[in-house]
Formats: C-alpha cells, sequence, structure tokens
C-alpha cells in the first residue's frame, strides 16, 4: 500500500479527533482505523516511519498493531 | 394498463373541515374550500372546462364552468367557488348548455380544425370539451380575424409551441409560476392580441428562462403545447408508472407506449416525491436508451491495448468468471473486488454485494456514494443513529426557515427546488451558505434573506461559528435538547463552540462571512419558527465531510429542529438510487441496513442465508483499491454502472490502478471512459427494461417498472447472476422480488418491504418493520434511533489544499440543470443544446488579470495536472474562486481534481483545489493524446 497515503490519512483521522482530549482522540482514532481499513491497509502501519505520524496517529497505530498481535 | 389521460379534478385538493352539499342531487362531502368543480369531479361529474386544472390554483377565465347554485345570484364560474355546507348546485341546465355551447363556438371559430391529423386527436380537452357541450356547428363561420396559420415555434428540441391552436387559457403561463416557480412566461397583448409569450421580443422558447421542466405541456389543454415526440410517434396506447433515473428527488412517471416504443414520459400526479411535477432531465432526457452508441453485445479482450470481440453472453461470462477464479486462486479473495451502482436498482445493487462478500469472498465493495454523501452516513450515524435524512419532501411545507448549505438544488434536484421556492414565495425565509451565487440568492419573487459566501473550505467554521451565536446568546433550545439528547455531551459541545475562538469575528478571516451576517443568520436560523437545513455535495465533498455533516446535526438539535414536519436534517442525494445503494450493504465495512462486518450475530444472519462464510474484517475502499491495484495486491474488479475514470478524482491515478489490474469487468450500457482499461464489457439495461425498487432521498422505496424488453437481453440483477453461477454460486432468483424478500429477510429495516407491498401501497419509507408497519415519513419522532442524539465536537482543520504564488485560486465543481454527472446519458440526448461543453467561470476581476474574455479557451492546472477549457466571465463567482462542471469526457475536469479526501470517508474533497488558470489556445496535449487513446481503446474488432 501507498505508505504516504496511508501516513496522510492516520494524520487526518487523528487532526479531527484531537477536539474530543488527547486519550479519547487516540481511542478514536484506532477505533476508526480497526472500523474502516482493510486488513493489508493495517498491515501496512508496520512498515511506515512511524515518526511520520502526529502523536495521536503514532498512539492510535500502536494500539491497533498490539491488538492486532494479541 | 390500457392509454387514459391522468384524471384531472379542475383545482387543487384542500385540507380542512368536512363541508357537505348538494350537486344535481347527489350529496357530497369535501373539505372546506375545495371547488364546487372539485366537488363535482370527486364524484364522478364532469363540468365542462378549459382554464382550469387540478395542478395550479383556479384562475376564472374561460367560463365554460359555469353552474346554477340555488340561491345565488348569477351563473358562477364553479372552479373559482368555493363550496359551502347545504349549496344546492345544478352543474347542467338547458340555460347553462346554451351559455357553454355559445363559448365554445367562439372558441372554435378561431381554431384550425386539423382534428384528424393533429397530434393531440382524442386525447385533446378542447375537442372533448367540444364534445361534452355538444357543439356542432359555428354560426359566425370561419373567415374572421383568426390566429390561424401562424408559424410554431419549435426551437425546443422537445415540444413545440403552435399559436394558432393556443385558446389563451394560460393553463401554462399559471403552471410556469405555481408548479415550476420560474415565471419564464406571460400573456403577451390584450384582447384579441393576446398571445403566450416565452419572454421579451425576439425571445423563443429556447433562447428565454425556460427551463424546459414540461409543466406547461402538461397543462396545455389542446395541441399548442405538444411533445415532438407525440407527433413523431402517435398517441401512446397503454401507461406504465416507473420511477426516474435521474437525481435522489425520485419522481414518477407514467412511461407513456406505443408497442415497445416509448412515446413520452409524463409526470404522474400521485407520485408522492414529485406530486406531478418534473425537470428536463426525467421529462424529456431518455432518448439515451435508444442511442446508437448504446452497447447490446458482451465483448471481451485478452489485452486492454486488443480490440474488442463481440461474443456470445456464454463465452463473456465463462471468460470474466475464467479470469476472476484464477486470480483468486492465485492472489486470495482480497484481490478481488466490485462496485455497486447507485443508477442500478436496490435489487441490484444487493446482488452485487453479495457476490463480491459471498463470490469472491472479500469486502472489497464499494459504490458511487464514496465521492458523494458517505459522509452523511457517517455523520448521521454518528449523531443520530440513522444514516439518512430525516424528513419527506412534504415537509418543506411547514418549514418556516430553510438553511441551503451546498447545494444548488434548482440545477441538481430541479423538482423539490420548485416545492422549495412554492414555500419561499408563501414568506418562508432563506439563507444559502454557498460561495457561488445559486439562482435561489435571487430569482423571481424569491429572495435569500442571507447568502453567507464563504471561502471555499471553511464549511465548518461557519456552521461552528453560527453554533457559537445560538449558545452564546441563549438561543439554544435546552428543553428539547435535556430531553432528547446526552445532556453532558452537549454541555462540552456548547463550551467548545462558545470559545471565543470560535464568534464570527474571530473566524471572518478564515471564512471571509462579514460577522454581522453570520450572526444575523444564526439568530433567523434559532428563533425564525420551523428550521430546516438542506445540504448538498458542497458539504460532504471535502476534507472535512463528515465533520460538517456532524455539525449541521448539531445545529439541528441545539435548536430543537428535529423530529417533527417542516424541520430536519435533509441530504439532497446526489443519484436516483445512492441512498438504496447504500441501505443495500454497499460499503465494504458494512452489510444492509448498515450492520457493521464485524459483527458476528449480523454475519451469521447472512451465512445462513448465503451459505458461506463471510470475511469479518472491512475490505477496500475506491481509492484504496486502486492503491492496491498499483501496489499490486489488488487485481480485480466487477464495475457495475459507474464511469470512475471520469468520475473520481485524479484521473490519472484512476487510470494507472485500472491498468494495473488483471480483470477490469465493466457492466454498462455505454463504452465509457472506464471500460478503456476493461477485459470484459457486460452490456447493461436502461430503467425502463428492468423491474425492482429505488430508494430516493426521504428514504422512500419506489417500484422501477419493465416497460420495453432489454436491448442487450437481460436486466442486469439477470447478468450479476449469470457471473455468479459461472464462478459456482447456486443462485436461483426468478424475479428480482425473491431478491427483495431477501433483502427483507436480512435487513430490519425493510422488514416489512416487499414488491407486492409496493404495487398496492406505493411508495413506503424505510424503516418498514413491526415498529413502524406503514414506514417513517418523519424520523425521529418521539426520540433518536441511537437513544439520545450525540453531539459530536467538529473542530475546524484545514484542508491541506492549499492556494499560494503558484496556484493562487480554488476550484470548485458542480452541475447544471440539463446534464447529470458523467453525462453518459444527457450527453447523449438533445439537452447538449443547453450545455454542450464544460466552461470556467471566473470572476471579472481574476479574468481581468489574467486578459481573459468569456470564450477564450483557458489552461486550468492544479498539482494533480491540467487540462483546458473554455472561460465564462461572471459575478456568480467570488473572487479567488473559479466553478466548473465535469459532465463532459473532453474536458476531463478531474485531472485537475486532487485525492484529497474526507477524513472518516475518504470522500474526494472536489470542491476544493487550488489552481492557475492561464491563456490557452485550444485542448492541452494530454486532452488530445487522450481522445486518441480512447478511441483506439474502443475499437471493436469486425465480425468475421
Amino acid at each position: 500500500m501507498n505508505h504516504d497515503n496511508l501516513i496522510r490519512m492516520a494524520n487526518q483521522i487523528a487532526a479531527n479527533l484531537a477536539a474530543q482530549g488527547e486519550a479519547a482522540a487516540v481511542e478514536q482514532t484506532a477505533q476508526h482505523i480497526r472500523l474502516y481499513w482493510d486488513p493489508r491497509m493495517k498491515a501496512a502501519l508496520r512498515e511506515i516511519d512511524m515518526q511520520d505520524l502526529s502523536p495521536i496517529a503514532k498512539e492510535a497505530a500502536a494500539q491497533v498493531l498490539d491488538r492486532k498481535t494479541s | 394498463m390500457t392509454y387514459q389521460p391522468q384524471p384531472d379534478f379542475g383545482t387543487p385538493a384542500k385540507t380542512g373541515p368536512d363541508v357537505t352539499l348538494t350537486i344535481d342531487g347527489r350529496a357530497v362531502t369535501v373539505p372546506a374550500g375545495t371547488s364546487v368543480m372539485r366537488a363535482a369531479a370527486e364524484i364522478g361529474g364532469a363540468i365542462p372546462k378549459l382554464c382550469a386544472t387540478d395542478s395550479v390554483e383556479a384562475f376564472g377565465s374561460c367560463r365554460m364552468c359555469l353552474v346554477e347554485i340555488d340561491g345565488a345570484r348569477g351563473l358562477p364560474a364553479s372552479c373559482t367557488t368555493p363550496v359551502a355546507a347545504g349549496m344546492v348546485v345544478k352543474t347542467q341546465t338547458p340555460r347553462l348548455e346554451k351559455i357553454r355551447r355559445g363559448v365554445m363556438e367562439l372558441y372554435i371559430s378561431d381554431h384550425p380544425l386539423d382534428c384528424l391529423t393533429c397530434a393531440a386527436n382524442n386525447d385533446c380537452e378542447l375537442q372533448d370539451t367540444a364534445a361534452q357541450v355538444g357543439l356542432r356547428d359555428v354560426r359566425y363561420g370561419y373567415d374572421g380575424a383568426n390566429h390561424l396559420g401562424q408559424v410554431p415555434d419549435v426551437s425546443n428540441p422537445y415540444f413545440s409551441f403552435a399559436l394558432d391552436k393556443c385558446i389563451t387559457c394560460s393553463r401554462c403561463v399559471r403552471a410556469c409560476e405555481e408548479v415550476q416557480g420560474t415565471f419564464a412566461l406571460t400573456i403577451e397583448g390584450r384582447g384579441f392580441a393576446s398571445k403566450v409569450s416565452a419572454g421579451a421580443a425576439g425571445d423563443d422558447f429556447l433562447s428565454s428562462e425556460c427551463v424546459s421542466c414540461g409543466a406547461c405541456v402538461q397543462a396545455c389543454p389542446t395541441a399548442a403545447l405538444t411533445e415532438k415526440s407525440v407527433k413523431e410517434i402517435g398517441k401512446p396506447e397503454r401507461a406504465v408508472i416507473t420511477t426516474c433515473a435521474y437525481c435522489g428527488v425520485g419522481c414518477t412517471f407514467r412511461a407513456e407506449m406505443r408497442g415497445n416504443q416509448l412515446v413520452r414520459m409524463v409526470p404522474w400526479k400521485d407520485g408522492k416525491a414529485n406530486r406531478g411535477h418534473s425537470c428536463v432531465k426525467g421529462r424529456f432526457a431518455w432518448g439515451y436508451a435508444n442511442h446508437a452508441d448504446r452497447i447490446t453485445k458482451p465483448m471481451i479482450r485478452e489485452k486492454i491495448t486488443d480490440p474488442w470481440r463481440e461474443v456470445s453472453w456464454e463465452e463473456a461470462i465463462s471468460f470474466a468468471a475464467a479470469r476472476l477464479q484464477k486470480i483468486k486462486a492465485e492472489y486470495g479473495a482480497r484481490a478481488l473486488g466490485g462496485i455497486t451502482s447507485s443508477r442500478c436498482t436496490n435489487e441490484e445493487a444487493f446482488l452485487v454485494q453479495k457476490l463480491v462478500r459471498g463470490g469472491f469472498g472479500s469486502n472489497n465493495v464499494d459504490t458511487c456514494a464514496r465521492v458523494c454523501h458517505s459522509p452523511t452516513g457517517y455523520g448521521l450515524s454518528k449523531t443520530f443513529g440513522t444514516s439518512a435524512g430525516t424528513q419527506d419532501f412534504d415537509s418543506v411545507e411547514d418549514s418556516d426557515v430553510i438553511l441551503l448549505i451546498g447545494a444548488n438544488p434548482t440545477d441538481g434536484h430541479p423538482v423539490f427546488a420548485s416545492r422549495m421556492k412554492k414555500r419561499l414565495r408563501q414568506g418562508a425565509k432563506l439563507i444559502v451558505i454557498d460561495p457561488r451565487r445559486i439562482d435561489l440568492v435571487r430569482s423571481p419573487h424569491v429572495e435569500a434573506a442571507h447568502h453567507l459566501a464563504l471561502q471555499p473550505g471553511t464549511n465548518v467554521a461557519v456552521l461552528t461559528a453560527l453554533a457559537h451565536v445560538v449558545v452564546s446568546e441563549g438561543l439554544a433550545d435546552e428543553a428539547f435538547i435535556a430531553e432528547r439528547c446526552d445532556w453532558d455531551e452537549y454541555q462540552d459541545w456548547a463550551r467548545f463552540v462558545s470559545d471565543a475562538r470560535h464568534s464570527p469575528e474571530a473566524l471572518e478571516p478564515v471564512t471571509r462571512v462579514p460577522a454581522g451576517d453570520l450572526r444575523a443568520a444564526a439568530r433567523l436560523f434559532a428563533t425564525g419558527g420551523n428550521g430546516a437545513i438542506y445540504y448538498g455535495l458542497g458539504v460532504t465533498e471535502h476534507a472535512q465531510g463528515s465533520s460538517t455533516v456532524m455539525a449541521i446535526a448539531n445545529l439541528a438539535m441545539a435548536t430543537g429542529n428535529i423530529g417533527r414536519r417542516g424541520v430536519g436534517v435533509n441530504p439532497l442525494r446526489g443519484q436516483n438510487n445512492v441512498q438504496g445503494a447504500c441501505d443495500m450493504g454497499s460499503f465494504p465495512h458494512e452489510l444492509s441496513g448498515y450492520r457493521h462486518i464485524s459483527d458476528a450475530a449480523t454475519r451469521a444472519l447472512f451465512e445462513a442465508e448465503w451459505g458461506v462464510a463471510l470475511d469479518s474484517e472491512p475490505g477496500l475502499r475506491i481509492p484504496n483499491m486502486l492503491d492496491a491495484a498499483v501496489d499490486g495486491s489488488f487485481r480485480a474488479i466487477y464495475i457495475q454502472g459507474e464511469d470512475i475514470l471520469q468520475s473520481d478524482p485524479n484521473t490519472h491515478h484512476v487510470a494507472a490502478g485500472l491498468a494495473a489490474m488483471d480483470c477490469v469487468i465493466v457492466h454498462d450500457l455505454f463504452l465509457n471512459e472506464t471500460a478503456n482499461y476493461a477485459h470484459v464489457f457486460l452490456p447493461g439495461s436502461t430503467f425502463l427494461e428492468k423491474t425492482g425498487t429505488f430508494t430516493n432521498a426521504e428514504r422512500r422505496i419506489q417500484m422501477v417498472r419493465r416497460v420495453m424488453d432489454p436491448a442487450n437481453g437481460y436486466e442486469d440483477w439477470q447478468v450479476t447472476q449469470l457471473l455468479a453461477k459461472a464462478i459456482g454460486l447456486g443462485w436461483d432468483y426468478g424475479d428480482s422480488s425473491q431478491i427483495m424478500d431477501e433483502i427483507a429477510r436480512l435487513t430490519p429495516s425493510f422488514a416489512g418491504v416487499s414488491h407486492a407491498r409496493l404495487e398496492a401501497e406505493g411508495g413506503l419509507q424505510w424503516p418498514v418493520n413491526e415498529a413502524a408497519p406503514e414506514g417513517s415519513p418523519i424520523m425521529h419522532v418521539d426520540g433518536f434511533v441511537r437513544g439520545k442524539g450525540k453531539f459530536m465536537v467538529t473542530d475546524y482543520i484545514p484542508t491541506d489544499e492549499r492556494t499560494g504564488p503558484r496556484y493562487p485560486l480554488l476550484l470548485t465543481t458542480g452541475r447544471i440543470l440539463s446534464q447529470y454527472n458523467v453525462g453518459a446519458q444527457t450527453r447523449r440526448t438533445a439537452n447538449v443544446v443547453w450545455h454542450e461543453e464544460d466552461v470556467l467561470e471566473i470572476h471579472p476581476v481574476d479574468a481581468e488579470n489574467r486578459g481573459l474574455s468569456s470564450g477564450d479557451w483557458v489552461r486550468l492546472a492544479s498539482r494533480a495536472g491540467e487540462t483546458s477549457l473554455r472561460a465564462l466571465v461572471t459575478d456568480r463567482v467570488a473572487p479567488g474562486v473559479v466553478y466548473t462542471t465535469f459532465h463532459h469526457p473532453t474536458t476531463q475536469a478531474n485531472v485537475v481534481t486532487t485525492d484529497n479526501s474526507d477524513w472518516a470517508t475518504n470522500c474526494p474533497e472536489y470542491k476544493v483545489t487550488a489552481v492557475q488558470v492561464s491563456a490557452s489556445n485550444g485542448p492541452s496535449d494530454w486532452q488530445r493524446d487522450y481522445e486518441a487513446q480512447a478511441q483506439h481503446a474502443r475499437r471493436i474488432e469486425a465480425a468475421e
């Protein structure tokens, strides 16, 4: 998958949810990715450079990957 | 049914307390305010009439409908006389007979007596009325002054006006005013010189303000205004009620036929969505169904560089199935997907998603709502609990303030716009939020109280500022909120919007909306009575489309404008069945009825019905499918009735995605732009050739009825079934009603829907189930579907798409009245007379800075690509904003649009693209190359 697109999407989701407060935004961003992203898109989160993600998106990506692994 | 004109009760129906009177010795009870004429018609009487028809208010000019009323002086006109309790009316007496015959004699003395060769012969109210009054002779002869021999106005491509057949009854003029609300027609001159005129001297129907809605033609009692198709083909011999396949209004029509040939489409008076009205597309633009470009034989090719080869259905289907199965075996189920069509029926959309989920084995199914109203589904689902609008169209009759944001109904949803204009003429107030001065801002007898001409991309900021005023000035309906919404969430939201940074003054530099105007608009909406919000793609097609929908829902809840007539949140859905396609489980994350694919209990229902295991993970959306195709992990797609190459953003990227696939199956009427990249072409059927249902923007499920045989041999659902069978699925639907039965079994909101019930009762608005057996015209009446209404904090996040020195202007796109979306249908009709090419609207200041005049070729360039088209210099757009349509493939406006999209749904940001405009000397190299490539891709091998 195109990593730039995925990074942009994750950051955009996080930015739009940021007003909910950080903890809620992380939770909701992770939930959004779980509910709407295809498995290969979620899997590609492993391959992207996490430094390109905003703090909320980064934490959310980690939550998605944790749940996926567990 | 055998052809009969639609019943005409003479004057409109009224509501009021019952009144009983006696007509010709028979007692009749009707609502107060009803005319004597209508009361007589209700009991089967037929008082002769010429100037009266039930689509317009009574006029009382022709004097044919005189009656005798006991105790009344003279002979009142029955059309203008309201009923009264105890009234005793005689409609037929020797005195009345004599007067009517005398009046008729005068009419006929100035009428060409060419009945046998007239297009309206045996379908003419003048002829019928002459017979009704027993006219046998014209004592005056025909040699006096008359209007005979006038040259007819044939300028309109669809109907003609013959002045010598006109009786100057003004029905056409009144229909144009009262039904359509355009006021294009008038009666010019006085006395004998009076005549119907379509505008100023020198104007004909085509050059006038006429929008060709057909209301005048329908109202005409003679052959003065007649459809050209009736002249060419003859009087219809049967009529079938069906539903229009253009926009989301869902007008119902009588398809009037001779044999297997469509003579005309006439709006059905009993249509619940259109109430007997129509627009130029549904009424007249159906000629594409038999256009020479239509492909009716299946075709295949090994490579997209090969010419097409016509083959049998068996060969095409087995070729497609073999490719799909090979790809699945090699790359797995998730390498396959499909796109359902919002132009096709509910039953057809349901089958395509069933094929993808149950046959291909993936959830990679999407639909064109991805590029239009997917944010509506998301936003309204989060706030209210349902992915649809809250009202029926009739609701607008009770609105006091209409807030219209990002929609241009007079072009996009013209039949509903006429009803909205009618309400505005009655005194409702209008607030328009749109960067462009749409017609409703100021048109005959309609003027917006406020036009907030915002900077494109700042919808959320404007809505937050409106909410700021409502909350900070104490205008919120806290009683409603406390009862119906989550109070704590409201408090959080109210704190957020009350923040000084969200005041109109603070946001004015961003929105460019004067703070005073915005405050006044907010006060009007919050305090002006029933407030209704209508919106369109100017809301959804943004990076913050979903946030905007939620901000709209917040505003409606905060002002208590939900759950009754006259209020609500009303998305004006674009395509005829885009609501239905979404309802049918066309999105990759949810099954029909908007239930997430990860829900095991829902999945189990479908697995039990279909006999297959379903993937629990969401699939790819269209833009993700294209990314994955370029990446190599998505390799086959079945596209029913959608032209993604022309309609989706960033054409270069769409082309790259399609070109990377091993199997592209296009199922359509025409070799559309997407088909240039296809390996299999399966010919489709038009809405005239199939039976099923469409669901309109008010959630109304209506029957689509087959009026002629499919030119390709199959209805579209049958083609999908052929493909399903070929990949090993044991489908065996005998007709589309069986598909609806399956939908009803699996979808709670459709539980009470069946073709039999729709046939018996007409349209039903979902949910139709045990809790709402008669359907749900208005939603959230006693409470929100999700329980408590949820206020969502929606922060304004500017789009990444920014203007700068290289791209200093903002491009926004839209559509116009005569053309429809990618133009596949309307470009193949005479509608091209009104719009033969896309043009770029540019403000005079921006044009002058670039040395441009109207008609000049201009280069339109963005970060994504460039194209050329002609300029139209107009102050309808604000300085810094340019606008175009995307109806013509030669323009390819979407070469310019970017792949920026809504944060929640990936709905493309069509409405904001930073561009530069400069002088050009004609089409770009890319346009020339594209045309050559398209022609090459459409080669069809000569049959041996």
